[in-house]
């Protein structure tokens, strides 16, 4: 595998989301190298009209993720020794997401998605309130902290089965966000984060397969996560509480 | 919950596969059972008629499937309470799944044991 | 396509069925020892009351959890949307119960 004689043959999908087509290059073979150095070969060497994105190549930004032999990875982070199939890898731009252009797809529904799972902050105080004290070792705050170390890089989104049969659910990362708000002491939105996880596209379509959890990069949790919700809107049904 | 960080070329990993035998046999039982009421009500239209349904369903063919429709009531109930525990009970998810099996597979060896003793 | 309310329907109906499940299970072993007849069937279930309540509360369990199951799959599947997704639904818990229904009628008071 060291041997620079060698070459890879990858195979990238090209086009936009009228039309899409799977071009071929051969990219010379390193000994260290990650799928993200092949698609930028390809760029700076072959074709300078491949769109793709990369920011941080350091495994921390999420915006290389694209699907890699039909998984969806971080490909700065992917070597091409874990996903070298006789000699090919195919590199397509991430599942469930509109293509733009090449491997650049369009993360609109991913993020109003988000909003939609009312993942955003709901303050109730003001400057001149005391700060809400966090215990950093209660459960809740347990619970909270296991979720928020996502960054948004849609690969639980491209992974999930249901994303890509349910045009209206709202997805892992999503609701991730908002079963850590809903542990977050800090904030007081708890009545619409419940509304907004039992509608037609919330928590319950959910069928617990498990990709999030198994395909997230940063090892987050989003399939027990959602098991919270399912918990949490339970507990409101019998109670009465609204969300029908 | 194992994250998979080596080559996998397809998301067939077991939670999936669990998934993907759930709903076919949701699907199976949900073809399977008009069919079950109709001939049952034969009991009151054409007694007769129910009975010769009867007799053919002596054939090892028959108790095959019988034995089959079993199965696919067992892998979908287990799996069904495999699916709520996760959801609903502080367990861990390999306990889970273990469990499941265990019960799943117990059901499973019953099954044939009973069905084969007559 | 499931929204709270029926997810809790499933799950409720779920966990209803599962003893009986089981039950019809354990009859059925007993019931086929030494061959099955009609006559034999409606020797243990005709005129009474509690095989009636027994597979009447089954129907009604089934009708829902069947339909509310077969919904999910039409819709992810097979792509039905909007009114049609609820006719769909509907069609298939009535057909379920109804045909369910006479079948029990028909092994118990007919």
């Amino acid at each position: 595998m060291s041997d620079t004689n060698n070459k890879v043959i990858v195979k990238i999908q090209r086009g936009t989301a009228e039309k899409q087509e799977m071009a071929s290059f051969d990219v010379p073979l390193h000994s260290n190298q990650t799928v993200l150095d092949l698609v930028s070969w390809v760029q700076q060497n072959e074709d300078p009209t491949l769109s793709y994105r990369f920011a941080c190549r350091v495994g921390m930004c999420g915006s290389c993720a694209m699907m890699v032999n039909g998984v969806p990875r971080w490909t700065c982070r992917t070597h091409i020794s874990k996903v070298l199939h006789r000699g090919e890898i195919t590199i397509a731009p991430l599942q469930n997401l509109p293509v733009i252009k090449d491997l650049a797809v369009d993360m609109d529904p991913f993020f109003d998605k988000w909003i939609a799972a009312e993942g955003v902050h709901h303050s109730g105080r003001t400057r001149d309130d005391d700060i809400e004290m966090v215990d950093e070792t209660s459960a809740s705050r347990l619970e909270a902290n296991s979720g928020i170390e996502c960054i948004n890089c849609s690969v639980c989104y491209a992974a999930c089965d249901t994303v890509r049969n349910n045009p209206d659910f709202l997805g892992p990362a999503a609701l991730q966000r908002a079963w850590t708000l809903l542990n977050d002491v800090k904030d007081e939105g708890r009545q619409s984060i419940l509304d907004a996880v039992s509608g037609k596209g919330g928590c319950h379509n959910c069928h617990s397969i498990g990709s999030c959890t198994a395909f997230c990069p940063n090892e987050l949790d989003p399939m027990s996560a959602i098991a919270g919700l399912k918990r949490e809107t339970t507990k409101h049904f019998w109670r009465g509480g609204k969300s029908c | 919950m194992k994250h998979l960080n080596t080559s996998k070329t397809s998301k067939a990993h077991p939670l999936w596969l669990s998934h993907i035998l759930h709903r076919l046999s949701g699907i199976g039982l949900s073809l399977f059972l008009p069919f079950h009421f109709l001939i049952l009500a034969l009991a009151m239209t054409n007694p007769d008629r129910l009975d010769q349904f009867l007799q053919i369903t002596e054939s090892p063919a028959v108790k095959f499937a019988e034995f089959g429709l079993v199965f696919l009531l067992a892998i979908h109930m287990f799996g069904g309470l495999r699916l709520m525990a996760l959801e609903w009970l502080p367990w861990r998810p390999a306990q889970k799944t273990l469990a499941a099996l265990a019960v799943s597979m117990s059901f499973f060896i019953a099954g044939i044991f009973f069905l084969k003793a007559i | 396509m499931l929204n709270l309310r029926l997810y809790m329907l499933q799950r409720i109906t779920a966990l209803l069925m599962a003893p009986l499940v089981l039950g019809h299970i354990a009859v059925m072993i007993y019931a086929i020892q030494g061959g099955l007849t009609a006559a034999e069937i409606l020797g243990r279930t005709k005129g009474s009351v509690a095989w009636f309540a027994f597979y009447g509360l089954f129907v009604v369990a089934i009708s829902i959890h069947g339909a509310i199951g077969m919904r999910v799959v039409m819709y992810e599947w097979a792509g039905f949307k909007g009114k049609w997704l609820e006719a769909f639904t509907y069609s298939l818990g009535f057909l379920l119960l109804i045909i369910g229904a006479r079948a029990v009628w028909a092994v118990t008071f007919a």
